[in-house]
């Protein structure tokens, strides 16, 4: 089934920036290119609310890389500051003291608001239909601090608080999204920007809670090869570790099936975080079992 | 008649704020109830949100504010505290909202009545205080608040606080003021540069550096300072419109005042009592009642205790290592006086809604002229609690297990 779209191929992507050129993050991070894929779509009417998080680092003071206004927000409160914004806007526009402005409201988070801190503030603004877009850059751990364990750290993944690797799986953030039944949550990966853009741009039919979780390599954090990002997106996504997806009002449809997924350990293999699966000794135990993981999750994916 | 809870909702109404930002907790939740009652008949104008949290609730009316719409929340005790990251973050986004603190002790162990412990601790947020000791003031401090928060010399949230229970339950006479009346005070709110998408505005950036975390830090500082005087000149106008105004501190027949007992809020109006019985005997007493707490008014509290021999300090709060969070500032405000009163005693009481009486006001003054007499201050506060409650306490202690003798000493009247 095809979509309307005006995303069908990378020529298609809009040439306008609201990142401008470097940034704080670090080299090969992959958050500069999901978050200048999603403001491309977006375009230029929209307020950024950041909370802490390496996102943030897109606004050191007195610098900023974002042509967007911006908001910076307690931890927790991500939520809560898009809707502060959403809302005094809709108040000034129902008195007529603002003409509508059109205007988009984004939240940028880590998994450590996402998943951990600011769940609650979340699962209350999509309760309440908020119309905004959040985006998760999801590394899979508190990278902006030194990569400590949250709640989105996969199985066996060490972390500097899981020194010997997580003995916990991965929260499904994106169950618990949809449990909520928004109009529309996806996930989305820099590997795959033409399916980046078109979630974004289709989003945009909706009015309420629009939320997308990025695959988030983290070269520093996961210890692989800066210049290995996109291959790393890329492996995530053909083991099936990172299925490809959306939900609109809960239905599910993965937009794109691996068609013979990749062993997992040829995503592993590159980062450090699992080295201990490898070296002294190879824990066939341990990748058998993420193995498993990834492979009941598909075998109920029926599309 | 209007209960404080009332009144707090009518200075919103009367403000034609835009966004109500609710999440209920006793003894405030009247406020917000009537709030959302009015905004889905429309006798408000206003967009109503139900928040999840306190944390939620003081962001979200801090980012809308910036949007240029006038927002007004209230909550309480542990509400505040759930809150305190927000605080300092709308002050810090210089949002100024106005936030009605219903006071209430702090658990554990859990309490609804007042004391002072929950609007105290926010003392160092940003926000401006401004404490209400009746139905009216409450609704002309919002007013009165939502006028200096808004002033752009100032741009800093403003609480006022009223007492839960003792004010926020009881009902006064309040003159409700119109709508041109108001019109004519408080001019329609617009923030400099709003965060409506039309402005490139970066709102809060990380510093990665001491130097300007210091220098936006000391402009909040300034801010807060200026406040007062501003304070002045707004409460100028406010008696224009309304025939009516406040200074920064309230002093109770102090002219010729030997003691004065220094307090603040809805118990004030017990120590007043208290005050006249004392002169009726003869006793020059007087009071001094603290409207405004932030920005600390150091030089009128001076001024008004000129010529006093001792001061009583009396507060609701009580802080484990130190003793009454403002005592330590009413000393320091009298300590570069050229002839200071000879003793300035803490008394803790009414915590949790305890009771006091005009007999606690004289025994006060009795402590204060054996302080001067014999020169011996007391270091700790000296704790007022009733003779009928400290009987009806040593009943509940024996109920539970613990006889008093195990508490070691408690003072009381
Ligand atoms: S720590 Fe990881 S996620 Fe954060 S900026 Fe660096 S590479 Fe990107």
């Amino acid at each position: 089934m095809s979509e309307q779209t005006s995303f069908k191929t990378l020529r298609d992507t809009p040439i306008s920036e609201y990142l401008t050129p470097g940034s704080p993050l670090c080299g090969g991070c992959g958050g500069e290119i999901i978050v200048k894929l999603a403001l491309k779509a977006l375009g230029p009417k929209t307020i950024l609310v950041s909370v802490p998080g390496c996102l943030a680092l897109f606004e050191l003071y007195p610098y900023t890389s974002l042509k967007t206004p911006m908001l910076f927000a307690p931890f927790p409160a991500g939520p809560a500051a898009a809707q502060g914004i959403v809302d005094g806007i809709e108040a000034l526009v129902s008195k007529g003291r603002v003409s509508n402005p059109g205007v988009k409201v984004l939240l940028l988070t880590g998994d450590g608001a996402a998943y951990d801190i600011g769940l609650q503030a979340t699962s209350a603004a999509i309760h309440r239909g908020l119309d905004f877009y959040y985006l998760c850059y999801d590394n899979e751990a508190y990278g902006n601090t030194g990569f400590q364990f949250s709640g989105s750290t996969p199985l066996a993944a060490s972390t500097s608080t899981t020194p010997a690797g997580s003995g916990l799986r991965k929260k499904d953030l994106f169950e618990i999204w949809r449990a909520h039944n928004p109009p529309y949550v996806a996930t989305v990966a820099a590997s795959r920007p033409v399916d980046l853009l078109r979630k974004f741009e289709k989003a945009q039919r909706f009015r309420g809670p629009k939320l997308f979780i990025a695959l988030g390599v983290c070269p520093t954090g996961w210890g692989s090869d800066p210049a290995l990002t996109v291959r790393l997106d890329k492996l995530a996504v053909e083991t099936g570790i990172f299925p490809l997806k959306e939900a609109v009002y809960g239905r599910v449809r993965h937009t794109y099936i691996p068609r013979s997924r990749k062993p997992v350990e040829e995503y592993l293999r590159h980062q450090r975080r699992f080295e201990h699966l490898f070296k002294p000794v190879r824990r066939d135990d341990l990748i058998r079992q993420i193995q498993e993981d990834v492979d009941r999750y598909w075998e109920n994916v029926r599309e | 008649m209007l209960t404080g809870n009332m009144s707090a909702a009518w200075g919103a109404r009367v403000a034609d704020v835009d966004y109500v930002a609710a999440y209920p907790i006793t003894p405030q939740s009247e406020i917000v109830e009537t709030l959302s009652k009015w905004t889905s008949t429309g006798e408000l104008n206003a967009k109503f949100v139900n928040f999840e949290s306190e944390h939620s609730m003081i962001t979200a009316a801090g980012a809308a504010s910036l949007t240029g719409a006038r927002v007004f929340t209230a909550t309480s005790s542990q509400g505040l505290f759930y809150a305190f990251e927000a605080l300092y973050t709308v002050a810090g986004w210089r949002a100024p909202i106005l936030l009605v603190n219903v006071a209430r002790g702090v658990g554990m162990p859990m309490v609804l009545q007042v004391e002072h412990g929950d609007v105290l601790a926010a003392r160092d947020s940003g926000f401006l205080q401004l404490h209400a000791e009746t139905c009216q003031e409450t609704l002309d401090f919002i007013l009165i608040g939502y006028r200096l928060a808004e002033d752009r010399r100032i741009l800093l949230p403003v609480m006022v606080n009223m007492d839960g229970f003792t004010l926020s339950f009881a009902r006064e006479p309040v003159e409700i003021p119109d709508k041109s009346q108001v019109e004519d005070f408080l001019p329609r709110y617009s923030y400099p540069r709003p965060l409506t998408g039309d402005e490139q505005v970066a709102y809060a950036p990380t510093m990665t550096e001491g130097v300007p975390y210091t220098f936006f830090k000391y402009q909040m500082y300034a801010a807060s300072i200026e406040a007062k005087h501003v304070f002045k000149q707004i409460v100028r106008d406010f008696s224009r419109v309304f025939g009516r105004g406040y200074d920064v501190l309230e002093s109770f027949m102090m002219d010729d005042a030997e003691y004065a007992v220094v307090c603040s809020n809805s118990y004030s109006s017990i120590i007043r009592a208290g005050v006249k019985a004392l002169r009726r005997r003869g006793v020059k007493v007087g009071m001094a009642r603290l409207r405004m707490i932030r920005p600390f008014p150091r030089e009128e509290l001076a001024k008004a205790l000129e010529g006093v021999e001792a001061v009583a300090v009396f507060e609701q709060n009580l802080a484990p290592g130190r003793g009454g969070a403002l005592y330590p500032e009413i000393v320091e405000a009298l300590y570069h006086m050229p002839e200071k009163p000879k003793a300035v005693v803490p008394f803790i009481g009414g915590l949790g809604g305890a009771n006091i009486g005009p007999e606690e006001v004289a025994y006060m003054v009795r402590v204060c002229e054996k302080a001067v007499k014999t020169g011996i201050v007391p270091q700790h506060p000296t704790l007022l609690l009733r003779e009928d409650d400290w009987s009806k306490l040593r009943e509940s202690l024996k109920v539970s297990g613990l006889p008093v003798e195990k508490m070691g000493v408690v003072h009381h009247v």
